[in-house]
Formats: C-alpha cells, sequence, structure tokens
C-alpha cells in the first residue's frame, strides 16, 4: 500500500518538475466522496469526484442541457416497437493507467457488459466486492426489472434488450450510476485479491486520471492526455474539501480556490459586488412543495387543495423564503425541462374566494398540519419560514395550521405513512432532466404505494395513463404533448401546492473560463480554463 | 508504582465495556435510520427496506447485534462504514493525526500562556493584570467559536492575508503520509517552504482550539496557586526569609501543579474528542468533523467504533494524567 503511494508521487514529482508552468485548478468542494466507484453511490458530491472526473458513460448529457448526446457510444438505433437498443461503440478510447495496472486493450463490449452486470446480477463476482454494498441508483430506477438482456454483437457493438419500451432509458444510461468501468482492471484487482481498490483507485475513460486521495482533505487529479474527447485545458486537477460555505467563500476570496459550489444565499450580494469574483446562475432543474395527503378528508376533495392553493400567497413566500434565488412554481416540473406546458396558469392569490370555495365545500372550522423539514436542502433553504408564512396566509381563511417538525430520517419515513395527517413540504431534484424523473416518480399511482416518493398519495388513474403512454414512446413531440396535458390535470386536481424552483449560484474567480453549469448540478471541469 | 498502575488499568475494563454499551445504544436511540436517509425523497419499498436492513445485519434482534459486535471487537473488526463501506479503524488512523496534532499545539499553547498568566495573576491579586486577565479568561471561556474562528479567518486571512484560510498545507505540496503529522511529514519530504506552510496553516487553528482551554488553564491555575498560597507551609517558607521566588516557584507552584494538570490532562481529551467546530470551520481532516457527519448519516458501525476509539484514547491520556499526578505528588502513588 504504502509502496504503491510512494511510487505515485514521485511519477508525479517528476511531471511537476517537467512542466513548471502547469496550470492546476482548485475546486473547493463541499463534501467527502462517499468512495470513487460511482455505482453503489447517491451523492452528487461523490459523482463531481468520480464520474463526471474520471469516468465516462455510454451516452451524456450535453455541457449545459439535459440533452443525451453520445459518449462512449458513438451511435445507437432503435428497434421499431423500442425494445431493443443497440449501441456501436467508439474505437481507440484508452483506460487511464497507474504504477499498478496498464490496460493492454482499448476500450470495448466487454466493459460495457460488465458495468451494467455487476449491478444487475447477484451472481457476478463483483456484484457484493465489497461487504455491505448495495446499488442504489440501478435498484431504484428498476433496472434490474428494466434490462431483459444485454449481448455483445462483437467488440464493439452491444445490444440491449428491455422487457418494455421505455423512453426515458437513454437519459437513465447518461447517469451516473452506469459509468463504464474497466473490465481488465476489475480482472486484474480480483487476480491480485485486491478487489476493493475498485473503490479507492479508480481507473476510468475520462478526462481525469485519479492521483489521489487524502481522506476528508484533498483529492487530486491529472489530466488524461490520451482523452478521447476534446481534451482538459488545466494540467492539474484539486478538490480542496471545504464543507463551510462561508470558509468556502473565504477561500475563492484568497485565491485559494478557483470556484465553489452552494454559496450561502445571504454572501450572493456581496459576490455579485467583488471585483475579483464573478456569479454563473442557472434555475435548477429542482421542485418545493406542499403534498396533500389526498387520501384524507376533507383534503380528498381536489376543490379543497384548490381553494387552499388560492390562499396562499406564493410571491411574498418565494421572496421570504428564497430571498431572490427562487421562482413561483405553477407545473410540477420546472420551467427549464422539455414539456413545460407554459401555457397553464397558476392559481391566483384570492383569499376571499378561497374562503368561498372552502364554505362551499362544506369545510368550516378546518384545523390542519402543515410539516416543515428540518434541513435545508437546494429546493428549499427554510422549510420553517415557509410552514409560518402557510400558517399566516391559511389562517386568513378560516384555516388553523400547526406546524409539526421531525428529526431528517424520522422525517421522511413518517411523511411515507398512508394515513398521515396534515400536508408536508418537501421537494425533489431531477436526476436525469427526462419529466418521466419528476412526474412518475412523485405522481403516479405506482409511486403512491408503499415506500414511493408520491407523499400526496394521489393516484389518478387518467394522469397515470398519460405518463405510462409517454414513458413507451420514443416520439419525442407525441411525448411531449402527453406530458402537456398531464400538467393540466396536475393544476386542475392540485395534489400539491407547488411552491417555487430556486436558482443554483457558481461563483468563481474573474479569471476562469470556459466552466458551463449543468441544470442537473453536476460540476465537471473538462472545458474550464484559467486565463493569464 | 508498578501496582499503582496495574490498578488503574483495571479500572479501564468495567469502562470499556460500559463505552461499548453507551456507544452502541446511543446512536440506535436516535430517531431516524441509515437505510431511511441514504433512500432520501426518493422513498424505498418495504420489500427493499428488509433487503438492505438484512445485508447490514439489522435485522437480528438488538441484543445480538450488540453481542456480534463485541465479538467482532475483540477479533479486532471495528466494522465497516455503512456510507464509504471502508474499515472503521483505518479511516480513524487516517484522520487521528491530524486531530492530535492540532490538539497538542492547541493544549501546548494554552498551558504556555495560561499556566504563568494565572500564576502572575494570582501573586498580584486584584491588580489590574489580574482584572484584565479574568475578564479575558471569562470571555474566552464562553466563546462561541464558530463566530472567533470565522472572525479570525475574515481578518487574518481575509483582510491582512496574512495566513491561510483553511486546510493543513499549501496544495503546492504533496508527498506521501508517512507519520500523518503534518509538521513532522512536511520536514520529511525535504521539499522547500512545506514546513513554514504547515505551521502557517497551523496558526489560526490552534489558537481557536486553545481559546476555551487557556481560559480554563488560567482561571484553574489562578485559583489553585491563591489557594496553596495561603497554606501554612507557604506562610513558614516567607517566614525562614525565602526569597519570593523560591516561595513561589518551588513550595508553591509545585502544590499548585496538582489540579492544574488534571484540568490539562482532561483538556486534551476534551479536544481529541471534541474539536468538532474547529475542524468544520479549518476544513481540518480530523475524527470531530467525521463523527458529526457519521451521526447525521446514522453511521451506525463508525459512531460506535468512532465513540469507542475515541473514549479508549481519552482513557489512556487521563491514566497518563493519573501516573503524572503519582509522580509529583508521592502521596496519590501510596493510596
Amino acid at each position: 500500500m504504502k509502496i504503491r503511494h510512494l511510487a505515485a508521487v514521485s511519477a508525479l514529482a517528476v511531471m511537476a518538475a517537467g512542466a513548471a508552468s502547469a496550470k492546476t485548478f482548485v475546486y473547493c468542494s463541499e463534501g467527502s466522496p462517499e468512495g470513487f466507484d460511482p455505482a453503489p453511490y447517491t451523492a452528487g458530491t461523490t459523482f463531481d469526484a468520480t464520474a463526471h472526473a474520471i469516468f465516462n458513460r455510454l451516452a451524456q448529457f450535453k455541457p449545459g442541457t439535459t440533452e443525451v448526446e453520445p459518449a462512449l457510444a458513438e451511435s445507437w438505433d432503435v428497434s421499431e416497437d423500442g425494445l431493443e437498443y443497440t449501441f456501436h461503440l467508439r474505437k481507440g478510447v484508452k483506460f487511464h493507467s497507474n504504477d499498478k495496472f496498464t490496460p493492454t486493450r482499448d476500450f470495448n463490449a466487454d466493459d460495457v457488459i460488465f458495468s451494467f452486470d455487476r449491478q444487475g446480477n447477484t451472481e457476478n463476482p463483483w456484484h457484493n466486492y465489497i461487504s455491505g454494498i448495495t446499488y442504489e441508483y440501478y435498484s431504484s430506477m428498476e433496472m434490474a426489472k428494466l434490462i431483459k438482456s444485454i449481448e455483445k454483437v462483437d467488440d464493439y457493438t452491444v445490444k440491449f434488450t428491455l422487457n418494455q419500451p421505455e423512453a426515458p432509458f437513454l437519459a437513465n444510461i447518461a447517469m451516473p450510476f452506469v459509468s463504464i468501468v474497466s473490465k481488465e482492471y476489475a480482472d486484474a484487482l480480483e487476480a491480485a485479491g485486491t478487489m476493493e481498490e475498485m473503490n479507492n483507485t479508480p481507473i476510468g475513460t475520462g478526462p481525469f486520471k485519479f492521483v489521489a486521495y487524502q481522506k476528508d482533505a484533498v483529492i487530486r487529479y491529472q489530466k488524461n492526455a490520451d482523452y478521447w474527447g476534446e481534451a482538459p485545458k488545466i494540467d492539474d486537477l484539486v478538490f480542496a474539501i471545504t464543507p463551510d460555505a462561508s470558509v468556502r467563500l473565504q477561500k475563492l476570496k484568497a485565491g485559494e480556490c478557483h470556484l465553489m459550489p452552494y454559496p450561502a444565499p445571504a454572501d450572493i450580494e456581496a459576490i455579485r459586488n467583488d471585483p475579483n469574483l464573478k456569479l454563473d446562475e442557472q434555475a435548477g432543474l429542482n421542485v418545493g412543495y406542499l403534498a396533500y395527503n389526498t387520501t384524507v378528508a376533507p383534503f380528498d376533495k381536489p376543490e379543497v387543495r384548490r381553494a387552499l392553493n388560492m390562499a396562499m400567497d406564493k410571491k411574498a413566500l418565494v421572496d421570504a423564503v428564497y430571498q431572490g434565488s427562487g421562482v413561483v412554481a405553477k407545473n410540477p416540473i420546472p420551467p427549464t425541462m422539455w414539456s413545460y406546458n407554459d401555457a397553464i396558469e397558476d392559481d391566483k392569490y384570492d383569499p376571499e374566494a378561497a374562503k368561498k370555495m372552502l364554505e362551499d365545500a362544506g369545510v368550516k372550522d378546518l384545523a390542519m398540519e402543515v410539516w416543515a423539514m428540518p434541513v435545508q436542502r437546494p429546493y428549499m433553504p427554510n422549510a420553517r419560514r415557509a410552514a409560518e408564512m402557510i400558517q399566516s396566509d391559511f389562517a386568513k381563511v378560516g384555516v388553523k395550521v400547526d406546524i409539526v417538525s421531525y428529526e431528517w430520517g424520522e422525517y421522511l419515513k413518517k411523511s411515507m405513512e398512508p394515513g398521515r395527517k396534515g400536508a408536508v413540504i418537501l421537494g425533489w431534484t431531477g436526476d436525469n432532466g427526462d419529466p418521466d424523473n419528476f412526474l412518475s416518480v412523485l405522481l403516479s399511482c405506482a409511486a403512491a404505494k408503499d415506500g414511493g416518493a408520491n407523499r400526496a398519495f394521489w393516484c389518478n388513474e387518467e394522469f397515470s395513463d398519460l405518463l405510462a403512454k409517454a414513458k413507451a414512446s420514443t416520439d419525442q413531440a407525441e411525448r411531449t404533448k402527453l406530458y402537456e396535458e398531464s400538467q393540466v390535470i396536475f393544476k386542475d386536481q392540485a395534489p400539491w401546492a407547488t411552491l417555487a424552483h430556486s436558482t443554483q449560484y457558481v461563483p468563481m474567480a474573474k479569471n476562469v473560463t470556459g466552466f458551463v453549469q449543468s441544470p442537473l448540478g453536476d460540476y465537471a471541469f473538462d472545458t474550464v480554463d484559467i486565463t493569464e | 508504582m508498578l501496582r499503582f498502575i496495574f490498578s488503574k488499568l483495571l479500572y479501564l475494563i468495567p469502562t470499556f465495556i460500559g463505552i461499548t454499551l453507551i456507544s452502541f445504544s446511543f446512536i440506535r436511540l436516535l430517531p431516524g435510520d441509515p437505510v431511511l436517509l441514504m433512500a432520501g425523497e426518493r422513498g424505498v419499498s418495504a420489500e427493499r427496506y428488509a433487503q438492505i436492513s438484512a445485508q447490514l445485519g439489522y435485522d437480528k434482534p438488538i441484543w445480538q447485534q450488540y453481542l456480534t459486535y463485541l465479538g467482532n471487537l475483540f477479533q479486532g473488526d471495528f466494522g465497516n462504514s455503512i456510507v464509504t463501506k471502508k474499515p472503521v479503524l483505518t479511516e480513524f488512523l487516517q484522520l487521528f493525526p491530524a486531530t492530535v496534532e492540532l490538539s497538542l499545539v492547541a493544549i501546548i499553547i494554552a498551558t504556555v500562556i495560561g499556566v504563568p498568566v494565572g500564576v502572575i495573576a494570582a501573586i498580584k491579586r486584584g491588580s489590574w493584570f489580574d482584572q484584565i486577565s479574568m475578564t479575558g479568561a471569562l470571555v474566552g471561556f464562553s466563546m462561541p467559536i464558530f463566530w472567533w474562528g470565522l472572525l479570525l479567518i475574515i481578518f487574518f486571512s481575509g483582510t491582512l492575508g496574512w495566513t491561510p484560510v483553511s486546510g493543513r498545507i499549501s496544495l503546492m505540496y504533496y508527498f506521501p503520509q508517512v507519520t500523518g503529522f503534518m509538521l513532522i511529514d512536511s520536514l520529511l519530504s525535504g521539499q522547500a517552504g512545506a514546513f513554514k506552510s504547515a505551521v502557517s496553516h497551523l496558526i489560526l487553528p490552534s489558537i481557536v482550539l486553545a481559546t476555551i482551554p487557556l481560559a480554563v488553564i488560567a482561571r484553574q491555575t489562578r485559583s489553585a496557586m491563591l489557594e496553596v498560597m495561603g497554606e501554612d507551609y507557604v506562610r513558614t517558607a516567607k517566614a525562614k526569609g525565602l526569597s519570593p521566588a523560591r516561595v513561589i516557584g518551588v513550595h508553591a507552584l509545585r502544590n499548585a501543579m496538582i489540579p492544574v494538570i488534571t484540568t490539562i490532562g482532561l483538556q486534551i481529551g476534551v479536544l481529541m474528542a471534541g474539536a468538532i467546530l474547529t475542524e468544520t470551520i479549518f476544513s481540518w481532516p480530523g475524527i470531530g468533523k467525521w463523527m458529526i457527519d457519521s451521526i447525521s448519516r446514522r453511521d451506525y458501525p463508525v459512531v460506535q467504533s468512532g465513540l469507542l476509539l475515541t473514549a479508549g484514547i481519552v482513557m489512556i491520556v487521563n491514566l497518563l494524567v493519573d501516573l503524572t499526578y503519582g509522580l509529583i505528588n508521592p502521596r496519590i502513588r501510596r493510596q
């Protein structure tokens, strides 16, 4: 272990000496990666340090968008029935090497099959290569149920056969958890009896090679000179792990790093006014909402839910809670997502009309709970404050609100209990930019069942049918129409009060160029440069 | 002396078992569990939940889990983190030197300044020095550490640019961890400027971490000195016509040091176990931050074994304090 480390170090020292003017880019990251194998993990922090820097996938999201484009697969064909996906792999792609491993062959179909098989096939020796390991994304996206078989047609052609047509499949395989790992490296590790190294010293095809990780402190990468895509403009990439947002900003100001994620909302103005910094902003792919329990009276009546939505002054709520870093939400999906139905009109803020609607529905002296999350999430900076504002708005229409909160884990658990009293504040950040990843995950009948994420327990057959139809179609125009229709039903039935979509801010030094913000909240540095 | 050490060691056994019980049950008493936190907003089906629980061994009765845990401990297996899947002991050993280094420097600062200040304040009781230093100690003792750390960063690193903001050494330097102590490793690396960089990175965090112990030590020294100076033997020494320096240095200070050493020892333990805020502010890769993260993720193995390891170290430090005590004061050894 130590010997390997030393060798890597001396190699780096030699290289550093050779290139005195090497460009080093320092990213003040917000936390430590859980490990370096992207498959078993779910945290964005881990994916930034692994999937986006070190690995590639068959397909990828075009930088700055959620559009899927070819990556390790140069192209693909989809059969008429939408069940067969044939991927034509890129030739001449090299895996990284380190002092323990030098690839003898280029990337090929075996690597693709291995990368999927180890996650889905319990018989694969790599399925459980570390005790207690689980493949959370693979299992929660139900990939095992979806994929019937993966065949190697030839070295550079792989055919996936699905059990049912699934339009979001291409977006799924652009996600970090199905990063392509080297089968040859895995075999070497298995033979050496050091399988856990897969999670410590990763070998990928990505723009940066992994050099070293000092736990909770620093991750070092080096440019992959043989990169198949456009080679990075920086020579060394360093993640300086800095958990506190104020300290990150101080480091950025002091020139100790070039770019940071997640600034504190209170610091945004100061960053904007700092002549040495610049601020990139973009609407996030997220939504914060209040979910009623649509199975409990009187919230089982759509008119009651709509009346409550009309009693809510959302503009004031967003101004106070998001402090300029959010926009009022009218649909369950964010405006940057394709198929967003902009023709829909939001419920007007009208307490008088709301009061009348409640009376007409026979609701008198209503008392309810509003649940406020105990933690800050990207989609909701201050749930307590939001709940208080809802409380005062509802009081104006004669509805008494008790604010309830639990510890986060408990909150997640209790909010899933079907008989839950009250409405919960929660939200969602998209995984892959497909509307299905919002609508089906959060609002379908299937998600209303045991353990699903449909916290409104709202099951509308018509709505779910539209989603199912859209999921089975590979015609984007048709899918767009179906999702637009589904949003009309959503608005009419009002299982949630949609609150806001928050804005993502990325502060960076003035001399940083080429950083492309991802709507998915990924931080990738293959395009950045530092101008002198 | 050997018997003294042995009897002290015997005390450690029940303490050790007590700690395993507390650390094991403490984290399980908190609401929320690791599987749900891992699933997050997405939720998890009952079937999948059961599957993961079984994989982690959490489907077994609690007493059985405890016995398994104890059994593994005796084989030197501290378990694997649920989050990183790595052995808890490996992670602990990677992070512990950083905490020790910071704590030691902080306690040295606190002692070197705190003891003389306490002594002078006691000798010049009621003087302006006494007033100011004891007010300062009270302020230091009640200092909100997070605010204090950030204030120092903004002033010294931001405005003045004298010290680096955070981290253990400039990212320019890169060498293997040999001892894990950056001060030593930077010297061993032979790279020019590395040691200086390591020292400059230690200044602010060690001042912040030293703040509370410094206040405690100064106050403790002062009151111990005052007490001893009222004793008959000090009066006798003065009456014999010994020089004030000898009276204070030999007769008073040596006796006053006993409670002070206890305080210092206890503070070392407190620092090692609880440099959490300082480590978080200064991005210091130590065990305090590691434990806090693990608690919030309900990473049971890390919390229970991490607590146990930390407690074990604190126990050893306390034992050493007891032994030093015996050296300074032979009466204790004989009891």
